[in-house]
């Protein structure tokens, strides 16, 4: 298990953290020690405050849809997909896709919750809609 | 007590070049054709260049590769890359050399090919690697995303925003330069292809090759040139992201502070303002910037570019040459909006000219959104 404390950031990198924690199955964002505030991307120095000192922390997973847009994309090459931003629970906003929905059904506002995708060599954050939320 | 800069230097001589299709050109060429025309209209030479402002997608260092290629050794250079705003920052830049001894006869060019090299946007951008995964169309799909949120908060319909091609449409139409110039309805941007919701084809600009160069001087020295000079009465700059998830509210662009900033160094208020020159990229750009530079309340920038109010005979002409969507646009287009509003500021235009306008606003957007920069022309009248 990879440590929660700030010098594993210093260790590995904070792009590096990220991702050795995703392929863990942990989805986890650096919080600054100095102002709670959680952020995405992962850098060095809290972009809320300006301090340094970093510690990592696994969010709920629970965001909502700040914007959506579908693709077009021709049937043949793959069909039409999402692309959306999700405001996340603890404050931070990212890229990602709403799976598990026809991308035109995804609406600004809806609820949904993060998984690992690990299709790729590179796991990354996707979202589904959250039932329960 | 005004800035010092106001009014300190001016812009004597403006050129086009290769604008639409230039077949057989690299984006040098185009580039220095541009200066060539725009060196002409101010009756210097190339040997009296001594300051060089320039951004390009295909030259890395793109001073140095201008420079090397028209043959000059400026004393002062700048390649500050702020995307498609680059040109309109370069303003501040220049002024600021000339009003510091840096330089005398400053240079903003710009040239590309992007038309006729593979109809494609060029560019040297990194990879945002926290959206890769995700497959986003760029730039398209962050206008998207902007014009996405803009809908769900304040209502606005892609009715508006198709309102704004048809208005730029009705200015190419004017305009025998325009590259786009047949007839376009409401419903035709409607209708056509849908790219990444809610942004159909026709609410992107177009991809055509082009340059532009613009000379300016000091305005002591700018009463000794044969054309009227206009004067650069402020230009504010402003950004606050790069990628469009760190874009604070994609309703709200950092046009606000830039627009401030502009009016501030001017000394001047958007009632001032006769003729207005957006950056539009997509039609979405020119509902965010009339509200964030203060033409319209935030929210109100739908009605207020439909039914024909920023068209030709409208309440507020905006994008007179007819915009990246129907004029020209060659990957960066702020050297574009910059030499609209000099020749509407000379009063150069023909059929799509404003009656004796003697302020000019300009703003240029860089990046997704990310960059903005806003530059306030006059004539004599008002310095």
């Amino acid at each position: 298990m990879p440590s929660n404390d700030a010098s594993a950031i210093e260790q590995e990198g904070p792009d590096q953290a990220y991702r050795s924690r995703l392929k863990q199955g942990i989805f986890a964002l650096p919080k600054c020690k100095s102002c709670n505030e959680l952020h995405f991307f992962p850098r060095v120095v809290c972009p809320h405050c300006g301090e340094f000192e970093l510690e990592w922390q696994t969010v709920s997973g629970k965001g909502e849809v700040y914007s959506t847009t579908t693709i077009r994309r021709k049937p043949e090459r793959g069909g039409n997909y999402n692309v959306c931003l999700v405001t996340l629970e603890e404050g931070p906003r990212m890229m990602s896709r709403v799976e598990g929905v026809d991308s035109e059904l995804v609406e600004i506002g809806d609820q949904v919750i993060a998984s690992i995708n690990n299709d790729d060599d590179e796991p990354f954050v996707v979202f589904t809609p959250n039932k329960e939320g | 007590m005004a800035h010092e800069l106001r009014g300190s230097a001016a812009i004597v001589g403006a050129g086009l070049a290769g604008c639409g299709e230039a077949h057989g050109r690299m984006p040098l060429d185009i580039l220095a054709e541009a200066t060539h025309n725009a060196l002409d209209d101010a009756g210097l030479k190339l040997s009296d260049v001594d300051g060089l402002f320039t951004g390009s997608s295909y030259h890395f260092m793109p001073t140095l590769s201008t420079a090397e290629y028209l043959g000059i050794k400026p004393r002062f250079s700048d390649g500050s890359m702020v995307g498609g705003s680059s040109f309109v920052a370069h303003t501040l830049n220049a002024a600021s050399a000339i009003k510091n001894g840096l330089c005398e006869v400053a240079l903003i060019c710009y040239g590309s090919n992007q038309r006729t090299a593979g109809g494609k946007l060029a560019t040297m951008s990194e990879q945002q690697i926290y959206e890769a995964p995700y497959k986003p169309r760029y730039p398209i799909s962050s206008y998207a995303l902007a014009a996405a949120r803009h809908m769900h908060q304040y209502g606005t319909t892609r009715e508006q925003m198709a309102d704004v091609a048809v208005a730029a449409r009705k200015w190419a139409q004017l305009n025998p330069a325009a590259f786009a110039r047949d007839e376009l309805t409401r419903q035709d941007v409607l209708n056509s292809r849908m790219i990444s919701d809610p942004i159909s084809l026709l609410d992107c600009c177009l991809v055509t090759d082009g340059g532009g160069a613009v000379i300016m001087v000091s305005s002591e020295r700018a009463k000794d040139f044969p054309n009227k000079p206009v004067y650069l009465l402020g230009t504010g700059t402003a950004h606050w992201h790069r990628q469009i998830t760190q874009m604070p509210d994609l309703t709200t662009t950092a046009a606000l502070d830039s627009g401030k900033r502009a009016f501030a160094m001017a000394g001047l208020t958007k009632d001032d303002v006769d003729v207005v020159e957006l950056y539009d990229a997509f039609t979405i750009n020119t509902i965010l910037f009339l509200e964030d530079l203060g033409f319209c309340a935030k929210g109100e920038g739908g009605a207020f570019v439909a039914d024909g109010n920023i068209a030709p005979g409208g309440s507020l002409p905006v994008n007179t040459n007819g915009g990246g969507l129907s004029c020209v646009h060659p990957g960066m287009y702020g050297i574009f909006i910059l030499i609209e509003a000099i020749q509407q500021l000379r009063g150069e235009c023909g059929a799509r000219q404003v009656k004796n306008p003697e302020v000019a606003l300009v703003n240029g957007n860089g990046g997704v959104l990310s960059s903005q920069v806003t530059t306030i022309l006059g004539t004599e009248a008002v310095l």
